[in-house]
């Protein structure tokens, strides 16, 4: 039998996913981070994006983050996340929205403090795309 | 035995306090499933940031957080007291005074002084008359509570943390068990308890990404954040829970009261018949 972990991805609203997995990948800020049972202990910041996990029958599951931090521990780890979501419940309309919303912002600059925020903006949207393309992709 | 007007009249007040009591529990119970949605949708977060913390206290990290660090020597302790604003929800406050005061008398017998942050109307005036110190106090919080008004309130008390004034930061409110009972609940929020786990009970750390100093702090901000923020939803969800029995057994009692009062009237009423037969009958007899 393969190795597990025991994963819990929560948010501030609610618990999203706790369950055996093989494997784990997470958006990390300093890259993407693969994480098999018996990582050693880590503890990172997450930017937006996907975490995908592999349960134990091999079927891939995927959850949104906007952000939040990682810890790891060899038979448990952590997804402390400010907002997540199962990829399948995004609403991709609204994410193109947002996206197309950010990128005006950024066009016309004013301040500093608007540029930074929609920047952000942005990258979520990005990100939310890109976790419902990857969603697709698979069916 | 007192005239049947004067019964009459005592019934009838009685079904007016009866219907106030009613719909008051009525409201409480409607409020109480919102509240009680709210605080379970925070609890996993809580839960699970509190894990965290607890492995990273029993980490031996680079960078030590002060939160992190327990200090032998207690001068001062602080605490945060959620309670309700309003009253009418039976022991609740009561309880949940009692508990935290056995804990600062407790302290106090240790020579360490008591700072207290009252959030929420009745544990500012309860903590006003009490002999202790009150450094912050924030009421009128209603039943959606939100972060940035509590932050306020508990930054007075991180501050007096870190410029070393308080040595120990608890936390009490009542914790919702279920709706017939809540428990009040003193808790250490800071130093940050460590986990009593074997399996970490060695020399290690955590690889950091990508340095250790701003992830902790940014963890520990939320971990404070969340903590709080926790105590009051399950304060709020305790307390429309408390008042919808309060009121329930209210309404029950003023049920009771009124079939007693109602066989006193109705005993009155036939002994005042009973009489004006007997005296129209003796009247006549006397013809």
């Amino acid at each position: 039998m393969a190795m597990t972990v025991h994963i819990d991805v929560v948010s501030a609203e609610n618990s999203i996913f706790s369950g055996t997995v093989t494997e784990i990948y997470a958006p990390a800020e300093m890259g993407e981070v693969g994480i098999h049972p018996r990582h050693t202990q880590m503890l990172t910041r997450l930017k937006p994006g996907t975490v995908r996990v592999i349960d134990q029958q091999g079927k891939e599951q995927t959850f949104y983050v906007s952000g939040g931090i990682l810890e790891v521990q060899p038979h448990v780890v952590t997804v402390l996340s400010d907002t997540a979501v199962r990829a399948a419940d995004l609403d991709e309309s609204a994410a193109l929205e947002a996206k197309s919303r950010a990128e005006a912002a950024l066009a016309d600059k004013k301040s500093d403090l608007d540029y930074a925020h929609a920047r952000a903006e942005l990258l979520e949207a990005v990100a939310q795309l890109d976790a419902i393309k990857k969603l697709k992709k698979r069916k | 035995m007192a005239g049947a007007k004067e019964i009459r009249g005592k019934i009838k007040s009685i079904k007016n306090t009866q219907k106030i009591t009613k719909a008051m529990e009525m409201v409480a119970a409607s409020k109480m499933r919102k509240a009680q949605e709210r605080m379970r949708a925070s609890r996993p977060y809580a839960e699970k940031i509190q894990t965290v913390l607890s492995h990273l206290a029993q980490a031996n990290p680079e960078y030590k957080h002060p939160y992190l660090e327990t200090r032998e020597d207690i001068k001062r302790v602080g605490f945060i007291v959620v309670s309700t604003d309003r009253g009418l929800c039976g022991g609740l406050n009561t309880n949940m005074f009692k508990a935290a005061v056995t804990q600062m008398i407790d302290w106090d017998k240790k020579g360490a002084e008591v700072d207290v942050c009252a959030i929420g109307k009745k544990a500012g005036s309860f903590f006003k008359r009490f002999k202790c110190n009150l450094v912050a106090h924030t009421e009128n919080l209603g039943d959606q509570p939100a972060h940035d008004e509590l932050i306020g309130t508990v930054k007075v008390m991180l501050d007096a943390y870190d410029a070393g004034k308080i040595d120990r930061l608890f936390v009490v409110y009542n914790e919702f068990v279920n709706t017939m009972t809540q428990t009040p609940r003193v808790h250490q929020l800071i130093p940050v308890e460590s986990s009593q786990d074997k399996a970490l009970d060695h020399h290690w750390d955590y690889i950091y990404e990508p340095e250790a100093k701003p992830i902790i702090d940014g963890l520990m901000m939320r971990f404070i954040e969340s903590q709080v923020y926790q105590g009051v939803v399950e304060n709020v969800a305790s307390e429309m829970s408390a008042r919808m029995i309060a009121m329930k057994s209210a309404t029950d009692n003023a049920g009771d009261l009124i079939k007693d009062l109602q066989t006193v009237y109705n005993k009155a009423r036939q002994a005042a018949i009973t009489q004006e037969i007997s005296e129209i009958v003796s009247g006549a007899a006397a013809v």
